[in-house]
């Protein structure tokens, strides 16, 4: 790791630079949110941003891919068979990333590759992926990463960690591929002797948030107690399904696979889906093993906060980016949700 | 980049009719490109993903024997979209297999053991499986007493009944086929329910004896009890799950039962490990 610093009157120039070895994506506003979008050539991301309204997972993960091709035309050699098709896994990368959404990459990526199968899509877009971190100064007050595992200044995923400094940023360039990219950008300026700044900044920003969840006791509990616990149907009571959770947390990595056909040209596809649908678990028989809106948020919640914790023992499945705290139209709060079942006690009545 | 998720091209070599109701058709399938057999090396009680181009893809048991070699085969109900665009294809048609899948009955652990098999209605696909290849000599040395409860709603209603009968001739498995009533006055197995029926006829258990279940969900919830009763542990009750599935290897999420995938990390578990998670299936 480096320390370099970065006028803010050479970031343009360094990104413009970029554009040629990179597909950039950064926040932009759109409408009255802000979202991660490809930039055009000398387009900016907008640093001036607090958290956007979807996760960045989409550049690594599109909500919508072909997978594969076919023809159903039986005079076509290779009728009826399943084609690869030829995708883009380009250097890109995303300039202005949170550090929670990083570290969200590296969640799921234990789905998407293990030791028994690679997804190879998801491997090699995120091969060809550089991220440069934007520290939060300012963290909003739904954000409680600080507690999930990450942090304002969390540099663990990152390729490069920006740290706003007034006039210039100060970056730590924590990995090879951050190397190359601040390299391509021109960006040399050492910026070692003021390294102690960014802890101190770290410091505030760690401090300004208040919003915190106790995870601590979540390996301890025995599933099947927390999952008969009198709490989901009162959790559950507002919710209408609508996966606007799902579709939006960084870490929710759930699909649905679908063949599409225009004449005879086929194609399938995979789409995010959500744990929020009734469909998503229905048998063919029209057996349902999680038959109604309880059965399905406390999937969703038992997932982040139990399953993943105890499956792959790297913590919870949230980086505590809010967003779902802020979205939801009916004001489910993951934060509660896990107090209560970090409190929860077989016998004990919560409220 | 190897690509679990592209199917293998497969050609409809044997379409056939297994059940009174035609809703249950056993599909024998060989490889478009020979080679491709080497990749889909599996045992007894894995499944595969049933590829239909331009409906989708079904997650089935595998009902051949690792011990047939050439081809691969899957019995089907017609119940949905893929399944019953997979009943209207012919023989000679074109389609894919992904797999196989998940894992498999415990072999290893059950070597020298004594084995119960137990099965209700089309869920016997994999128990086919198992009993072929238990019964090929150079297995059947390797395991003990062999008891085999299957029972179907109707004489019309079993699957391979050709087979059945030839297994009922022979002295080195025990059949105990049962229907749950029939009017056929020269029916000569058992009628009864599946869990009587193990009742009356499954040996005790003990260390050296396992029971396979996989049925209908009524059939296992009544069946367990009189394991339970026979003095079989948890952990020497083998069962086989079925879930909703679309990936199959784990990824698409939606199969889990708590921390477990039916599809990866099932869809066989014992009971005792089924004991610790959720009902969720």
């Amino acid at each position: 790791m480096r320390v370099i610093k970065i006028d803010k009157k050479d970031w343009e120039s360094g990104v413009g630079k970029l554009s040629g070895d990179y597909s950039l994506y950064g926040p932009v506003k759109q409408g009255a949110f802000h979202n991660f979008a490809p930039l055009e050539k000398g387009q900016m991301p907008d640093l001036d941003y607090v958290n956007t309204r979807m996760s960045p997972k989409s550049v690594v993960y599109p909500q919508c891919e072909t997978m594969f091709e076919y023809t159903l035309d039986e005079n076509q050699p290779d009728h009826h068979v399943n084609k690869e098709i030829p995708k883009d896994y380009s250097p890109r990368a995303i300039l202005g990333i949170r550090p929670c959404d990083v570290k969200a990459i590296d969640l799921v990526n234990i789905n998407f590759d293990n030791p028994e199968y690679q997804d190879p899509w998801w491997v090699q877009r995120r091969a060809a992926l550089t991220t440069v971190a934007l520290a939060c100064n300012n963290p909003c007050s739904t954000c409680f990463c600080t507690s999930a595992g990450t942090g304002p200044f969390d540099d663990s995923s990152a390729d490069v960690l920006l740290a706003d400094m007034g006039d210039y940023y100060l970056a730590k360039v924590m990995t090879e591929k951050g190397e190359a990219l601040v390299g391509k950008a021109g960006f040399d300026q050492d910026g070692s002797a003021e390294a102690g700044a960014i802890d101190d900044a770290a410091k505030a920003a760690e401090a300004k948030i208040t919003s915190k969840i106790e995870t601590d006791k979540l390996g301890d509990k025995v599933t099947t107690e927390l999952y008969d616990a009198d709490f989901w149907e009162d959790v559950a009571f507002a919710c209408i399904n609508c996966g606007t959770c799902t579709y939006l947390c960084p870490t929710c990595w759930c699909f649905d696979i679908q063949d599409e056909v225009q004449g005879t040209d086929g194609c399938r596809m995979r789409n995010w889906d959500t744990c929020m649908s009734a469909l998503f678990t229905k048998h063919g028989t029209g057996h349902n093993p999680r038959p109604n809106k309880t059965a399905r948020v406390r999937q969703r919640f038992m997932h982040k906060l139990k399953y993943y914790v105890d499956k792959y023992e790297n913590g919870i499945a949230c980086v505590g980016c809010g967003r779902c705290v802020q979205q939801c139209p009916v004001n489910i709060d993951i934060r509660r949700v896990c107090d209560l079942m970090n409190r929860f006690e077989p016998g004990k009545e919560c409220a | 980049m190897q690509n679990p998720y592209l199917p293998i091209p497969v050609r409809i070599d044997k379409a056939t009719i297994e059940t009174e109701d035609r809703n249950l058709k056993t599909f024998k399938f060989v490889y478009v490109n020979p080679e491709d057999e080497a990749k889909f090396q599996y045992k007894a009680g894995q499944f595969g993903e049933l590829s239909v181009t331009g409906k989708g893809e079904i997650p089935i048991g595998i009902a051949s024997s690792p011990t047939e070699k050439g081809y691969v085969m899957f019995t089907v109900n017609k119940v949905g979209l893929v399944s019953t665009a997979l009943h209207n294809m012919k023989e000679g048609d074109i389609m894919g297999i992904r797999g196989p899948l998940g894992n498999w009955y415990p072999w290893e652990r059950m070597e020298g053991k004594n084995i119960v098999i137990i099965g209700g209605g089309f869920a016997f696909t994999t128990l086919r499986s198992s009993i072929v290849m238990l019964l090929d000599p150079e297995n059947r040395k390797k395991f003990g007493d062999i008891h085999v409860v299957y029972g179907a709603r109707s004489p019309g209603m079993l699957l391979y009944r050709d087979e059945l009968a030839e297994w009922e001739a022979r002295d080195d498995i025990n059949m105990h086929i049962t229907v749950d009533g029939t009017d056929d006055p020269d029916w000569k197995y058992n009628v009864g329910f599946v869990p009587s029926i193990t009742e009356e006829k499954a040996p005790k258990g003990d260390d050296d004896t396992f029971a396979i279940v996989c049925g209908p969900p009524i059939m296992i919830k009544f069946t367990q009890p009189v394991l339970d009763k026979l003095g079989y542990k948890h952990d020497h009750i083998i069962m086989s799950l079925e879930n909703r599935m679309k990936c199959g290897i784990g990824m698409c999420g939606r199969c889990n039962i708590g921390k477990e995938f039916v599809c990866k990390d099932g869809p066989v578990f014992t009971l005792e490990e089924l004991n610790s998670i959720p009902k969720e299936y």
